[in-house]
């Protein structure tokens, strides 16, 4: 079946990933910038990242007949020290015009500490003055409720953020509802060990509706599996769900919320 | 929707897999004698919702693991997340 794969860090995929997904019938891929796993040292790594994901992983994609996009932001993990935020913030206004930029992502907060709810303000300015949409990263196992609350608290306090814009992403049981309530889209990330199982994912479908709502490998350097988002459509069958609700969560509902930006050009056919 | 047969065909054996993957956790903590760290608290505490009827319960786990608070930290005490709040359990 074709599908989005809208949030996968392929920096930390092999090219046989890219393979897989196209197998599985990937037609687009989505890539919010992160943390690698250590802290850059200056902006000039973030540099060098911001052109990997604007002009390299297209091309590697595109060998295998996906698109490829990306988000721009410094991740909450790197946003305790201001001073090289502000820096790599700095960086971003001149490359959203890069055709497969999609956004601001993904920002958010780690461990809701004061700096990095500051720098998710300020990038929320930034998305704001540019007119661009939004992915949240929601913290960690315990940190994740009261994580997500501050994050939609700062995005409303804004002002003129557009909650069908942003997308709250690795929502689960205790988060979901606070998040279709006031009018974001959710975005669910389907891990081994953490976020959220397949079946506990289809239970929250079973439960919320299919409605701006979309399904994620989240796939990086860490435990996770490409192949999250197949075999989720693999679980809604064995539920009995028929094709064309399985179609909306994982094509219609991310190519729905990406079209929002000028830049999202994959067509899913009918 | 699945009939109540249906998701038990589904899910029983994969349950009960689990069920006793938990029950085994436990005994190796317990021979370890690890029994008073916070997350075994939590997890005693969440243990203990599996009994709750109502159709929350992944959510009532959820929330037991969880920060409650809204004020945000001063500062980031790393970058790592352990599971269960330390301040639920008083530690």
């Amino acid at each position: 079946m074709k599908y989005i794969e809208p949030h996968a860090h392929m920096v930390s995929r092999t090219t046989d990933d890219y393979e897989k997904l196209a197998f599985a019938g990937c037609i687009a891929v989505c890539e919010p910038a992160f943390w690698a796993g250590f802290d850059r040292s200056s902006a000039d790594g973030f540099r060098d990242y911001f052109d990997q994901l604007m002009l390299h992983e297209p091309r590697r994609a595109a060998s295998y007949g996906i698109d490829h996009y990306c988000w721009l932001c410094i991740n909450p993990k790197e946003a305790e020290d201001l001073a090289l935020a502000r820096e790599v913030i700095a960086l971003i206004p001149e490359r959203l015009t890069s055709p497969t930029v999609l956004g601001i992502g993904e920002i958010g907060l780690n461990k809701n500490s004061r700096n990095e709810l500051t720098i998710l303000e300020e990038h929320i300015a930034l998305a704001a003055a540019h007119e661009q949409l939004i992915l949240v990263h929601t913290p960690h196992l315990e940190d994740k409720y009261k994580g997500t609350a501050l994050t939609l608290d700062a995005l409303e306090a804004h002002g003129s953020i557009r909650p069908e814009r942003v997308i709250i992403d690795h929502v689960e049981e205790h988060t979901i509802g606070m998040v279709l309530d006031r009018g974001f889209w959710a975005g669910m990330t389907l891990y081994p060990d953490s976020k959220c199982s397949i079946p506990r994912a289809v239970d929250m479908l079973d439960r919320y509706g299919i409605d701006r709502i979309w399904m994620n490998s989240a796939c990086d350097w860490g435990v996770s599996n490409p192949m999250a988002v197949p075999r989720a459509v693999l679980e809604m069958k064995r539920r009995g769900w028929d094709a064309g609700r399985i179609r909306k969560v994982v094509l219609e509902n991310p190519a729905a919320f990406m079209s929002q930006s000028r830049h999202f050009h994959t067509g899913i056919g009918t | 929707m699945n009939s109540a047969e249906e998701v038990l065909d589904l899910y029983f054996l994969e349950t009960r897999h689990k069920l006793l993957d938990v029950a085994a956790f436990l005994d190796r903590v317990e021979r370890a004698g690890g029994t008073g760290d916070f997350r075994m608290q939590a997890l005693k505490k969440a243990l203990a919702l599996l009994h709750e009827e109502g159709g929350s319960r992944a959510e009532a786990i959820l929330q037991c693991f969880s920060d409650p608070t809204r004020e945000p930290v001063d500062k980031a005490p790393g970058k790592g997340a352990a599971g269960a709040w330390p301040g639920g359990t008083g530690a």
